[in-house]
């Protein structure tokens, strides 16, 4: 073994710390968790873990955000595709003001939305629906996606398209049966980072939601302040909001790297 | 060569109309309440640029703005180089490689409220495991929830460890991007390690390493979750960053008029660094 590979090695440690720690919390008791320091569980409990699972204010929290980041991805990617496409292969008038425009978009602070999304999203009934939620993260998902598309089809040969058209193929049946092919990585890593934000992000999923579409996170955080400090049930309902994030990340391991750098490598 | 293709405009209909609609409308209700008064009740009163104004000209503003700088600049300081470090010392084939990148990634698909609560259990002086360590095996005194500076060590350390991984990727999907046969010229030629890096990794890197700074600007200027939830801004102000301040007025004041001037002028702030970040970084292309 190599003498440099320590760094990643400690690096590593130093990321799986407090996530061990997470998990550490997740298995004690309330009473081990506020009699003192235990560096392990002493007697192990999944009682924090059976309230999750049985408590629908709770496990419908999971249910709540695995569909409106669904949803946001499914947007995201079908509005973005088409766009990628034109910026990858043609030239229009604004066609570079329109990029960074919507690029702009990715940094607006959500703090400033918040208040008038709610409004709006009020205003035209979509309040406390999951697709309020999935529209609202389409703000800064979308340029996003067309961002990373637009880098992975840059890098598909402009022959592609004409050897196709001189074959006869018309447009969609060329798009969805040879071009979609030829970029799949990078739908799977637009669709990871569109699932990645959306999974993450808590200010406007709860700003717009109220009862029917509450997020995970949302039920977490007024549990922290409403039930006394239930550490161990917090801890638990944080260890299984990793999970998700997880599976995800392990069906894109091969292109993480890539993916990160938007396909421009 | 792309063609000229005015027709193109169908294809980016959609993302205009969607980003349009999410952006232009609230957009619009922000540059309203920022020119009106309001006592309830739906009463509005033109104030013209008042808000703004005052707010150019009140220090709470400034102390908030100044704060987020400096929290932006020393996380940027410590993720580019830290990042670019581990990227150089991880292996480049086998099997360990998805294994780092997958634990590497790990900490930024945790929601943001999590990694804040998370923090929180793992820094409590009494029975955190980084709070116990500090205070009874090391005997130094710790405690975020009292002390600004622990507060602010600990919130930095929380976003380096959050957020290094972005810039490990980005650097290294660089890295791996360079052909074997640079290193065996520059083999030949006897260069050191240092000249292998200033001359050959280092310019595969720049534009990765452009996207991942304009990246770690735009997040780490419009953080609000992960310190709000860890601190809530405190001890005093010390950690109110300008996200936090804002909502605080917005939400919690309902001072809507105020709010949205300071929403305009953080906007124009973001806009304005990040735009000098894009044309400085790519100005050689």
């Amino acid at each position: 073994m190599q003498k440099r590979y320590i760094i990643p090695i400690v690096y590593i440690l130093f990321l799986m710390l407090p996530i061990y720690w997470l998990i550490a919390m997740s298995f004690k008791t309330t009473g081990e968790i506020l009699s003192g320091f235990s560096l392990f569980p002493q007697t192990w409990t999944f009682d924090n873990y059976r309230v999750i699972f049985t408590d629908p204010t709770w496990y419908w929290g999971y249910f709540n955000s695995i569909a409106y980041v669904t949803l946001n991805t499914v947007i995201s990617i079908a509005v973005a595709l088409p766009a990628a496409y034109a910026f990858s292969r043609y030239r229009f008038l604004g066609d570079k003001q329109l990029f960074f425009w919507l690029l702009t978009n990715r940094m607006a602070p959500a703090a400033v939305f918040a208040l008038p999304f709610f409004q709006l999203y009020s205003a035209v009934g979509l309040f406390d629906t999951y697709l309020a939620v999935a529209l609202a993260h389409a703000l800064f998902n979308v340029p996003l996606a067309v961002w990373i598309l637009e880098g992975f089809m840059s890098g598909v040969p402009k022959e592609l398209d004409e050897t196709a058209y001189v074959d006869g193929y018309s447009f969609p049946r060329f798009f969805f049966k040879i071009f979609l092919p030829n970029i799949k990585a990078g739908v799977g890593v637009a669709a990871f980072f569109c699932f990645m934000f959306s999974w993450v992000e808590l200010l406007l999923a709860k700003t717009l939601t109220a009862v029917y579409a509450k997020p995970i996170a949302a039920t977490m955080t007024k549990t922290a302040s409403s039930a006394g400090y239930e550490l161990g049930l917090l801890a638990a309902a944080g260890v299984l909001t990793i999970i998700p994030g997880a599976i995800v990340i392990w069906f894109v391991r091969n292109y993480i790297a890539k993916g990160f750098a938007m396909g421009r490598v | 060569m792309k063609t000229v293709n005015q027709k193109a405009w169908f294809f980016v209909l959609p993302v205009m109309l969607l980003v349009a609609f999410n952006a232009l409308i609230p957009i619009m209700t922000v540059v309203n309440y920022s020119v009106q008064e309001t006592f309830g009740n739906n009463l509005f009163f033109w104030e013209g640029l008042g808000w703004f104004e005052k707010l150019l000209n009140s220090p709470r503003f400034y102390s908030a703005l100044g704060r987020q700088f400096f929290f932006t600049f020393s996380i940027l300081a410590i993720e580019v180089p830290l990042g670019i470090m581990i990227a150089l010392a991880m292996p480049k084939k086998g099997f360990w490689v998805p294994v780092c990148l997958v634990t590497m990634a790990l900490p930024m698909l945790i929601p943001w409220n999590v990694v804040g609560a998370m923090w929180n259990i793992f820094t409590l002086p009494d029975i955190g495991l980084l709070g116990y360590f500090l205070n009874s095996v090391l005997g130094i005194s710790y405690d975020m929830t009292q002390d600004p500076v622990a507060a602010w060590a600990t919130i930095i350390i929380m976003d380096v460890w959050h957020w290094t991984s972005l810039v490990v990727l980005l650097s290294y999907a660089g890295l791996v991007s360079i052909p074997d046969a640079y290193y065996q010229a520059a083999k030949i030629d006897g260069a050191s390690n240092w000249a292998v890096f200033r001359f050959i990794q280092l310019p595969k890197m720049k534009n990765v390493l452009t996207i991942a700074i304009l990246l770690r600007f735009m997040d780490s200027f419009n953080i609000y979750t992960e310190p709000f939830v860890l601190t809530g801004g405190g001890p005093g102000n010390s950690t109110t960053l300008l996200s936090i301040d804002l909502v605080k007025i917005a939400l919690g004041q309902f001072d809507l008029g105020p709010a949205a001037a300071m929403s305009l002028i953080y906007f124009a702030i973001t806009l304005l660094v990040s735009w000098v970040f894009y044309t400085l970084m790519t100005k050689d292309d």
